[in-house]
């Protein structure tokens, strides 16, 4: 199963602070559907103004991308620039 | 590719730049050089309070002067509602966009533009702003971070509640949100520290300090359809943006991109285009806009001014136990400083197993602050690589080496839990090391500060398109603002892969109805994610030149292999099959089947993260307080430098801006919160004879998301800059530099302070 980490204060807020959360599914936008199905509204929050990395690689529209059983998935805020 | 041990024919080498002669012969065409038949001169009328609710505004007098053609407020734009959504480099909420065009209710900064008016003349429009009468009741302002943080503070927004804490507060204040990142167990990692320092950093607000104002000419077809000539960082982001200040579809809107003078992150959002088209739009004829440089600096945005807490503990051997941040940036009248960015980046170049960072976005009655290269790092990476430098004092250890000894490889977990990929930090400070500059001695009154610096980097969506022409030189189209040199680079990159001389490849740089939907420029991806979708394009039309080839022998394509720039037929028989150069091929092409193109638009991932490290040296006058930068090198792993004079250029642009960040620059404010220095004779930039040449090292370690192994460069050089400067200057005065600028008067002051103290 795919491990999703959670920043501390966004699990505050949203999971009861439970940072690690482990979904079953293949790819992103599934792993949203199982995450809004457990914490209903998490979909919402994790959906504007969030960034995910999968294993390591930053996606910031990420809905296709494909998640492992072994994945790590983090979210977090996009990444702009100057 | 394996990018590895790859070879190159292009790429690494130094052509002349494709747009230099247009440049320096004075016909390249920037924003305000466009002009159009019956053009109006626009102009903005601004707030001479720096907080103030906007009783009435009367435009009547001004509406009546002979000459005056249109006259636009706040009601001319739709009044959007407040609400978050994806746009442009974040999150964005495009209420607060159309409130910093023109405010509605409320003046929140001196500066900020409260009607806008065209008139034929220049005379003209002066004389009708002067008449337009605002109605202000002036309300207490606040400039300060901290101030605007404390309890009674003027308040901005009544319906601005802190976002990222639990309970929901109940009352409004001045702090948009708290972002906060961790990893591990802090107490236990301070409890295992056998050192810890503990320091407070302050930083000014600086401006981006682009050459080039902003400037704008729009006009509006008789079909609804309208036109934007401006200089900005993406022509896509001022298309979005307009069509949803002004409620116009996107395709109604075509926006071109002119040459842009410098953006440095400051030109990622519109001032003028929407005021432009809305005056078009009420006069039915084109209007053109440019800023002054005062209105530049009271009313662009500005990076954060920033109060930055660094807690950092270690054992005696130099192991970092613990790190902790507390960073506190001014965000401008409106949510959105990069506070998260600090948070995100300044313990990254480190290994921490325990480590926090807390970041306040903060409002303040100062212009929106906006993207400035590497947004939010720089601060954040002052006051961890000043707080480094006083541990390897305190611990007698060398700077480099106590970085090295804690220094993140591949499979570091950053503090934002993403582990780092094929990263190049220890090859920077290994190369710092065993530069000459190192070693160098240093005389009287002078110091050596090092310090180093992290960004991301990024991808995102980016489109290229490739046409070969009749006679077989190529056309090479993008949609991003050439800013760094990426027109060099976009055509060494296809001519590396179509295997043909630069001098055939011609980039363009095309505008919104000519290109597919890319991305701005910034971030530092256009080398990477735009190169990449150029890479993609040349794949494919190198695959069509194969098939044409084929066609042509008779022969199926995977007979065809192209190399050198050439098709050769790999058949064996007893048909003699010369190559085909590019333009036989091309010369066919309408027997063949038609035009070769290749389009490709792409969401490009595997942005390969930059480190930096810079060696400063600096000498101190006692008796002035002056710090003159006497020696400086600035070392980076840039992956693969397409165009290394670019690269180079790249890293001494951030340096420089960086130095005088770190020396000079700060914005002046009267007891009216109103701005006393507006100018650059009196807001001080570094200029060439301030400095020595600043000496570069490009570290390649290839990144492997990208074929050739790029990785963005603009950056990640105005990082390590603040520190390395305030590090030297600490060393050469035996005083530890906590506040910038580090101004003649306030270093005196300094050492004045420490002989008392003594």
């Amino acid at each position: 199963m795919a491990v999703v980490i959670l920043q501390s204060d966004f699990a505050r807020r949203h999971t009861g602070g439970q940072t690690t959360l482990e979904v079953n599914a293949s790819d992103y936008g599934s792993l949203l559907a199982v995450l809004d199905r457990r914490y209903p509204g998490l979909a919402v929050s994790l959906g504007v103004g969030m960034a995910v990395a999968i294993d390591g690689e930053i996606f910031p529209t990420p809905l296709l991308q494909a998640v492992g059983p072994d994945s790590e998935v983090h979210f977090l805020p996009v990444i702009g620039g100057g | 590719m394996g990018n590895e041990q790859a070879t190159f024919r292009v790429v690494g080498t130094r052509p002349v730049r494709p747009d230099g002669v247009d440049k320096v012969t004075g016909r390249a065409a920037f924003g305000a050089d466009y002009q159009l038949p019956g053009m109006l001169v626009g102009v903005v009328v601004r707030s001479p309070h720096a907080h103030a609710r906007i009783k009435s505004i009367d435009v009547s007098a001004a509406r009546a002067l002979p000459g005056v053609q249109a006259v636009v407020t706040a009601a001319d734009l739709v009044d959007l509602p407040s609400e978050v959504s994806s746009g442009g480099e974040a999150p964005i909420n495009f209420r607060h966009v159309s409130l910093n065009v023109i405010a509605r209710d409320k003046a929140l900064y001196e500066g900020h533009a409260v009607a806008a008016l065209a008139a034929t003349s220049t005379a003209i429009a002066a004389a009708a702003a002067a008449l337009i009468k605002v109605d202000y009741e002036v309300l207490p302002h606040v400039i300060d971070v901290l101030e605007a943080m404390r309890e009674g503070a003027p308040l901005l927004h009544p319906d601005l509640f802190t976002t990222g804490v639990a309970p929901a507060p109940a009352a409004a204040s001045n702090v948009a949100g708290v972002t906060e990142f961790s990893l591990g167990d802090l107490a236990q990692g301070f409890a295992e520290a056998e050192v810890i320092i503990e320091r407070e950093y302050t930083t000014q607000p600086v401006h981006q300090g682009y050459i080039e104002p902003h400037a704008v000419a729009a006009t509006f077809g008789a079909d609804g359809t309208a036109s934007v000539w401006c200089s900005s960082q993406g022509q896509f982001m001022v298309r979005e943006y307009c069509a949803k200040l002004l409620g116009m579809d996107i395709g109604q809107i075509r926006v071109i991109p002119a040459e842009i003078g410098g953006g440095f992150g400051g030109k990622t959002t519109v001032y003028l285009e929407p005021l432009a088209l809305a005056l078009s739009r009420q006069s039915g004829r084109p209007v053109k806009m440019v800023m002054s440089r005062g209105d530049e600096f009271k009313a662009t945005g500005p990076t954060s001014g920033t109060h930055v807490k660094i807690k950092l503990g270690a054992k005696r051997d130099g192991t970092f136990t613990a790190g902790e941040m507390t960073l506190k940036y001014q965000a401008g009248a409106f949510p959105g400083s990069p506070a998260f960015l600090g948070g995100m980046t300044g313990f990254t170049p480190y290994v921490f197993e325990h480590a926090k960072a807390t970041c306040y976005d903060v409002v303040s009655n100062r212009p929106k602050s906006a993207a400035y290269r590497a947004p939010g790092a720089p601060m954040a990476a002052f006051g961890v690589e000043s707080a480094i430098d006083e541990l390897a004092q305190q611990l007698n250890i060398d700077p480099l080496e106590l970085r090295l000894k804690n220094a993140a490889t591949a499979g570091t977990r950053t503090l934002y839990g993403v582990k780092l990929p094929v990263v190049g930090y220890v090859e920077t400070l290994e190369a710092a090391k065993a530069h000459p500059h190192y070693s160098a001695p240093l005389g009287p009154n002078q110091g050596r500060g090092v310090a180093s610096g992290f960004w991301f980097n990024i991808g995102g969506p980016s489109s290229a398109a490739i046409h070969v022409n009749e006679d077989g030189t190529v056309e090479v189209v993008t949609g991003n603002p050439d800013i760094g040199g990426s027109r060099a680079s976009m055509a060494m990159m296809a001519a590396e892969v179509l295997g043909i001389d630069l001098a055939h490849v011609k980039p363009t740089i095309g505008d919104t109805a000519q290109i597919a939907y890319s991305f701005m420029t910034g971030g530092s991806r256009v080398t990477f994610a735009t190169g990449k979708a150029v890479i993609e394009a040349a794949e494919a039309t190198v695959a069509q030149l194969r098939g044409r080839a084929a066609k042509m022998w008779k022969v199926e394509p995977n007979e065809v292999v192209w190399r050198e720039g050439l098709a050769h037929c790999t058949r064996v028989d007893e048909t003699t099959r010369a190559p085909f150069t590019l333009a036989q091929i091309a010369h066919q092409a309408g027997r063949t089947g038609g035009p070769i193109s290749g389009n490709v638009s792409i969401n490009a991932a595997g942005a390969g993260p930059g480190f930096g490290t810079h060696l400063c040296d600096v000498e101190v006058d006692p008796e002035t307080g002056a710090v003159k930068i006497i020696r400086y090198t600035a070392i980076q792993d840039v992956g693969r430098a397409i165009h290394p004079a670019y690269v180079e250029g790249q890293l001494q642009g951030g340096a420089v801006q960086g130095i005088g960040w770190a020396l000079n620059e700060a914005y002046l404010y009267d007891a009216q919160g109103c701005l006393l220095n507006s100018g650059f004779l009196d807001y001080r930039m570094p200029v060439a004879s301030d400095l020595p040449m600043i000496d570069t090292v490009l570290v390649e370690v290839p990144n492997p998301g990208h074929p050739f192994g790029v990785r963005g460069v603009g950056e990640v050089p105005i990082v390590p800059p603040l520190a390395a400067v305030a590090n030297a200057v600490s060393r050469a005065t035996g005083v530890r530099m906590t506040d910038l600028p580090m101004s003649p008067p306030h270093v005196l002051a300094q050492l004045d302070r420490a002989k008392t103290a003594s």
